[in-house]
């Protein structure tokens, strides 16, 4: 597994104390889990995502992610409307270990609440945070 | 592996290690108050002879076959089971195997397992079949558990010509859970009746079984695509597996799971228990099903071997969010169901099967000569129902005291069905035995 130091944790995006990122883009926000959360995960061997037009609230569950080694629930970051789910991800999950922020997305949504979004924390806290857990 | 008792030097040199000097002292710590003074009020040992004895007795109370002749199914058959599986069930590596918590130490379990899957698939005409659970009942209340997670909704049909301890069971299980059960009547052909499943939404399955608790075959085609149209999971459940050798699969004919009691192959009835739960699904509903799941893979060499997969969803790893609160298998008879499958053979089950139906459909048409009434006109395979004038308990007895026991009285689970009784006739009963019952009846 990675140290701390050797994760790729990008600032364009904003993170989730359960491990999720979120990156607006426009109107939308496109979810997915923190290079942290695959490399803990280990080889992604599934994913199981939500339908579109399916809402959730902040916190609800979203799908599953499932490796060699264990089965982990994901997370709403903010509330809203899921506009799509990556598609790739049902013939490549490992897509998600390859390239958590970007060919390894998982959902795109309309948050219902952009305040939410502000209460997401930054690269730095994130980080501070996993400093943490160690 | 050998299970052999410790002799008294064995206990005295363990108790000398940890410096105890009696069987009480590892007791020590448990307050006095808290244990037992005295011994058991348990009656005197019995030499092997008086325990044979006293066992042969017991025995001799009870209406057992061979001495007694049975005409009564309703989930629990009485079928041949060749010697050749009693003697390799008896073994020592298959008689004390249990589901393998270490299981890629144990390769020639895993293999029996997956051999098990393979030919409980082929039965039923399904794509993915588990390692079987417990018995035909909690089978389906899985079934129903995993069409309720897959489609997120809360509201199951189930048709009331399911094994009405079955049917319990399922109660038992959904009871916590806010799942509402409804319950589909059925029609006076002793099939189930469809007509009220027009007026629910939102149903996460249906679940019939075919042949159903009457023996009548049900019209899985058309049922499967009533439910199939509404956008929900067809279960079919089953308590006489042996039936597929002669009529179509659960698979053919459009179930997204397919479940039930295995006894049939090759296990003794045992009032009851220890019985088969097979359970199979379509595979892309595989993630979410309950059981253990034996896979076949290559090893660093490229050698053939055997792995417990998709243990995620199991309850050791996921915890309470396990797709099951079981993470064991009944292996011994899965074993003897495999062994079965294998030994008597595509061509064996279907010339069983048409016994069986051929055998019944004797018994039903002697019963009509003789001036009864068959209750539902559907096709059957090897149960069927036969209604009587009143006061047929008296007669009912005396076949009893003839060594017969003629049927089960379905008043017990259907109060509107008085008088009205249901039969089974496997391959073990002859010609002889029915005209027996045929002449107890009519006298």
């Amino acid at each position: 597994m990675k140290e701390i130091d050797e994760l790729n944790l990008p600032c364009d995006v904003r993170y989730a104390e359960d491990h999720e990122w979120i990156r607006y883009e426009g109107d939308k926000v496109r979810i997915g889990i923190s290079d942290y959360a695959q490399d803990q995960l280990g080889d992604i061997v599934f994913v199981e995502l939500p339908q579109s037009n399916d809402t959730f609230e902040k916190g609800e569950e979203f799908g599953t992610v499932e490796s060699v080694k264990a089965v982990s629930e994901l997370y709403m970051p903010i509330g809203g409307e899921i506009l799509s789910v990556n598609p790739a991800l049902e013939e490549s999950p490992d897509l998600v270990n390859q390239s958590p922020y970007n060919d390894g997305w998982m959902i795109e949504v309309k948050p219902s609440d952009s305040a939410e979004l502000e209460a997401l924390i930054t690269r730095d806290a994130y980080l501070e945070m996993l400093k943490g857990l160690e | 592996m050998r299970y052999l008792p410790h002799t008294n030097e064995d206990i005295s040199s363990m108790l000398q290690v940890i410096g105890i000097d009696t069987l009480d002292g590892l007791f020590s710590s448990i307050p006095e108050d808290c244990r037992r003074a005295g011994d058991l009020n348990l009656p005197k040992p019995l030499s092997e002879w008086e325990l044979n004895d006293h066992m042969s007795k017991l025995a001799g109370s009870t209406a057992v076959s061979p001495e007694y002749k049975v005409f009564m199914g309703a989930g629990s058959y009485e079928h041949f089971i060749p010697e050749s599986i009693s003697y390799l069930l008896s073994r020592s590596e298959f008689a004390t195997s249990y589901t393998p918590y270490q299981p890629e130490m144990s390769q020639g379990t895993l293999q029996a397992i997956y051999e098990y899957q393979t030919l409980t698939a082929r039965l039923l005409g399904m794509e993915v079949a588990n390692a079987s659970l417990y018995d035909g009942a909690s089978a389906l209340a899985e079934a129903l558990l995993m069409a309720i997670r897959i489609t997120r909704r809360k509201k199951i049909a189930v048709s009331s010509l399911i094994h009405p301890l079955y049917r319990r069971v399922v109660q038992t299980y959904l009871a916590p859970t806010c799942c509402q059960i409804v319950e589909l009547p059925y029609l006076k052909n002793g099939r189930t009746d469809l007509i009220t499943l027009d007026e629910i939404d939102d149903l996460a399955a249906v679940a019939v079984q075919s042949p159903n608790f009457f023996g009548c075959i049900e019209n899985l085609q058309a049922i499967g695509k009533k439910t199939h149209d509404k956008d929900t999971l067809f279960i079919t459940s089953f308590t006489e597996p042996l039936a597929y050798g002669l009529l179509k699969n659960p698979g053919s004919l459009g179930a997204d799971i397919a479940c039930g009691e295995g006894q049939s192959l090759s296990i003794p009835r045992s009032f009851g228990g220890p019985v088969l739960g097979m359970f199979a699904s379509k595979m892309k509903y595989v993630r979410n099903m309950s059981g253990r799941l034996v896979g076949k893979t290559k090893d660093m060499d490229g050698k053939k071997g055997f792995v417990l997969t998709l243990a995620t969803r199991e309850q050791h790893i996921r915890r309470e969010k396990a797709t099951s609160n079981i993470c064991t298998n009944s292996s011994l008879c899965a074993l003897a169901a495999v062994m079965y499958m294998a030994s008597v053979g595509g061509t064996g089950i279907r010339e069983l099967a048409r016994l069986n139906y051929d055998k019944s459909e004797y018994l039903k048409k002697e019963f009509k000569k003789a001036g009864f009434t068959i209750s539902f006109d559907s096709t059957t395979f090897n149960e069927f129902v036969v209604k009587f004038p009143a006061g047929f308990e008296t007669k009912y007895e005396n076949l009893l005291d003839k060594k017969i026991v003629s049927g089960l009285p379905l008043a017990t689970y259907y109060p509107e069905l008085t008088n009205q009784y249901l039969f089974c006739v496997t391959e073990t009963k002859t010609k002889e035995d029915m005209d027996a019952l045929i002449r107890g009846v009519k006298s």
